[in-house]
C-alpha cells in the first residue's frame, strides 16, 4: 500500500465501519426501548445496517459527507504535499464508491465528480511537538508503506458528516431573550435543549452533539466539530462541565424526540463540550449536531507503518 | 423489522390502499419506485417534463451511492435524506403528478400534509442512514433519467425494490406522527426550561 492508498484505506474504513463506542451505544438504546416500538425497530435496523456495512465494505449513509481531515503533524511537515495527498486519497475513495458523488460546485450547480475542489476535502493541522506524537523506533524512509509519504511520525484523523445533521447545527449568542437563557451554563443548557428539539428527527437522531462555548462565530464550530472526535465514553477535564454534559444528555433524552424523531428514549447518544475565551462582548454557543452515523476514526504513521485508530 | 406486523403495498399503489394506512404503521413498499431531490422537485413544481410517469407511483427522497455494473448499474448505498426541503414544492407535485406515497425522512410540512388528504397520498418514514440496509431491498435498477446535468446523486432513479421497509410518518387521514412529537417534546422543553432556569423570575 503506497501512502495515497493508505489515505483511501482509512476513506473506506471510516465511511463502512463505524467507530465500536458508538455501535455499542446504538446497541444498549436498542435494548433500553421497549421491545416491539417502532424506536427498538428503528435502532435495530441501524445496529444491523452497521454490520452489514461493514461487512460489504460500503458506505454507511449514502450521503457520505464533508470530509474533514484533522492533522497532527510534526514541525517540519510539508503540509501543502500531506493536503496533496488527501485529494488524491479521496479520488481514489469515489472511484471505488466509497463516497458518493457529493460535491456540488455552488454557482454552476455542476458536480465535482471526483469529490475534489477547492477547499474539498477540507485540511486542518496542528503542528505538535515531537513527543506528542511517537516517534518511530528509528527514522528511515515509509518502511510498509512503501515510501511516498512525505513527513512521519505524524496522525490523522478523518470526520465524515451528512448534510442532514449539519443543516440541523446550530450558533446562539447570549443573553438569548426569547429562549430565557443567560450568559452562564444554564444558558447554555438552554440553548442545547433548544438545538435539539428544532433538530427533532431531521438530523437523523439519535445525534451526538459537539458544543463549543464562547470562541468567535467561525472558531466556535470548528472547536464544536473537534468534540465529535471525543469518545463516548469520556468527560470533559473541567468537573463543571463534565457535569453539564451529563445534564444536557440526561435532559435531552426526556424530550422523548427519539430514533428519527418518531419517539422514544433515545434522542442523543453523547455530549461533548469545550469552552474557549469569548470577547467581553461574546458569548457563543455553537452546537454540531452528528447523527447516529459518528464516522470517525485515524492513522498514526511511523517509521514502521501504520497504526489505525478509533 | 422482523417481529413486527408488516403491512405491504405494491405499484401501482392504489387510492384505496394508501388511504388504508394509518400513522405509525409498519410498511413495505414493493415495485418500482422513483428517487428524486431537490433538483428534480424543483424542475417538476416549475413546470418541467417528467421523463417518467409518477401517476399511482412513489418519489424517495434519496440521493444514492450507485457504481456502473455491467451495462448497468448496481446501488451501494440508499438511505432517504431530508424531505423537509422539498416542502415548497410537494404539494404541487402531489397534485400534479398524481404522486400516491412520498418516501423521505424526517416528515413534512402543512401543505403536503393537506395535499396528502386531500388527494389520498401518504408519507413513508424510511430509516434515516441505514443506506446498506434499504440498499439490499433494491432488487435492480430499471433507468436513470437527468443524470445530465443533475449529476447521479440528483438524478431520478427508477428502481424496483422488494420488501422496503419504512413507517407512515403521515397518513392520507390528517394524522402527522412529527407533528406529534413536535409538539410533545415541546410542552417538555418548555417545562425543563422555566423549571432550570428561573432567568427571568
Amino acid at each position: 500500500m503506497n501512502w495515497t492508498e493508505t489515505l483511501a484505506e482509512l476513506i473506506r474504513r471510516t465511511t463502512s465501519d463505524l467507530p465500536a463506542d458508538v455501535e455499542a451505544a446504538l446497541q444498549t438504546a436498542a435494548a433500553a426501548e421497549p421491545a416491539q416500538s417502532q424506536a427498538a425497530v428503528m435502532l435495530q435496523a441501524l445496529v444491523a445496517n452497521t454490520a452489514l456495512a461493514r461487512q460489504q465494505s460500503t458506505p454507511l449513509c449514502q450521503d457520505t459527507g464533508t470530509l474533514t481531515f484533522f492533522w497532527r503533524v510534526p514541525r517540519a511537515a510539508d503540509t501543502h504535499a500531506l493536503e496533496a495527498s488527501a485529494r488524491e486519497a479521496v479520488a481514489l475513495a469515489t472511484q471505488k464508491g466509497w463516497l458518493r458523488r457529493n460535491t456540488i460546485e455552488t454557482l454552476s450547480g455542476r458536480s465535482a465528480d471526483a469529490n475534489v475542489a477547492e477547499g474539498c476535502p477540507a485540511c486542518h493541522f496542528e503542528q505538535v511537538a515531537h513527543g506528542d506524537v511517537r516517534p518511530p523506533a528509528q527514522t528511515r524512509p515509509f518502511g510498509a508503506l512503501e515510501g511516498e509519504c512525505p513527513h512521519e511520525p505524524f496522525e490523522v484523523w478523518l470526520v465524515q458528516k451528512g448534510g442532514g445533521s449539519e443543516n440541523m447545527s446550530r450558533q446562539f449568542s447570549l443573553p438569548d431573550d426569547a429562549l430565557g437563557a443567560g450568559r452562564d451554563l444554564d444558558g447554555v443548557h438552554a440553548c442545547i435543549l433548544q438545538a435539539v428539539w428544532q433538530a427533532q428527527g431531521f438530523g437523523c437522531a439519535p445525534g451526538i452533539l459537539g458544543v463549543c462555548v464562547g470562541s468567535d462565530r467561525a472558531e466556535g464550530f470548528l472547536v464544536a466539530k473537534r468534540q465529535l472526535l471525543r469518545p463516548l465514553g469520556d468527560a470533559a477535564p473541567d468537573p463543571e462541565l463534565a457535569a453539564l454534559e451529563r445534564r444536557a444528555l440526561r435532559d435531552a433524552n426526556a424530550l422523548g424526540i427519539g430514533p428519527m424523531g418518531l419517539g422514544g428514549k433515545t434522542t442523543l447518544l453523547g455530549v461533548k463540550i469545550a469552552a474557549r475565551p469569548r470577547l467581553p462582548a461574546s458569548y457563543f454557543v455553537t452546537v454540531a449536531y452528528m447523527c447516529w452515523a459518528c464516522r470517525r476514526r485515524g492513522v498514526r504513521v511511523t517509521g514502521g507503518g501504520a497504526e489505525w485508530l478509533g | 423489522m422482523a417481529g413486527v406486523m408488516m403491512k405491504q403495498i405494491r405499484y401501482p399503489f392504489t387510492e384505496e390502499a394508501v388511504r388504508e394506512l394509518r400513522a405509525g404503521e409498519t410498511v413495505q413498499v414493493c415495485g418500482r419506485i422513483f428517487t428524486g431531490r431537490d433538483r428534480l422537485h424543483k424542475h417538476l413544481a416549475e413546470g418541467g417534463a417528467c421523463p417518467v410517469s409518477l401517476r399511482d407511483g412513489a418519489l424517495y427522497h434519496c440521493g444514492p451511492v450507485v457504481v456502473p455494473q455491467g451495462e448497468g448499474w448496481r446501488v451501494v448505498a440508499a438511505g432517504p435524506t431530508t424531505s423537509v426541503r422539498e416542502e415548497p414544492y410537494m404539494a404541487e407535485i402531489i397534485a400534479r403528478h398524481g404522486v400516491r406515497v412520498i418516501i423521505g425522512k424526517g416528515g413534512m410540512g402543512a401543505a403536503t400534509q393537506q395535499a396528502c388528504k386531500r388527494y389520498g397520498c401518504v408519507y413513508l418514514q424510511a430509516v434515516g442512514g441505514a443506506a446498506a440496509l434499504l440498499a439490499q431491498r433494491i432488487r435492480s435498477v430499471e433507468g436513470v433519467h437527468f443524470l445530465d446535468p443533475f449529476g447521479a446523486t440528483e438524478a431520478l432513479w427508477e428502481l424496483e425494490v422488494e420488501g422496503f421497509e419504512t413507517v407512515v410518518g403521515i397518513d392520507a387521514h390528517g394524522r402527522d406522527l412529527f407533528d406529534e412529537v413536535r409538539a410533545s417534546s415541546g410542552a417538555v422543553l418548555r417545562r425543563l426550561l422555566k423549571d432550570k432556569l428561573g432567568f427571568r423570575s
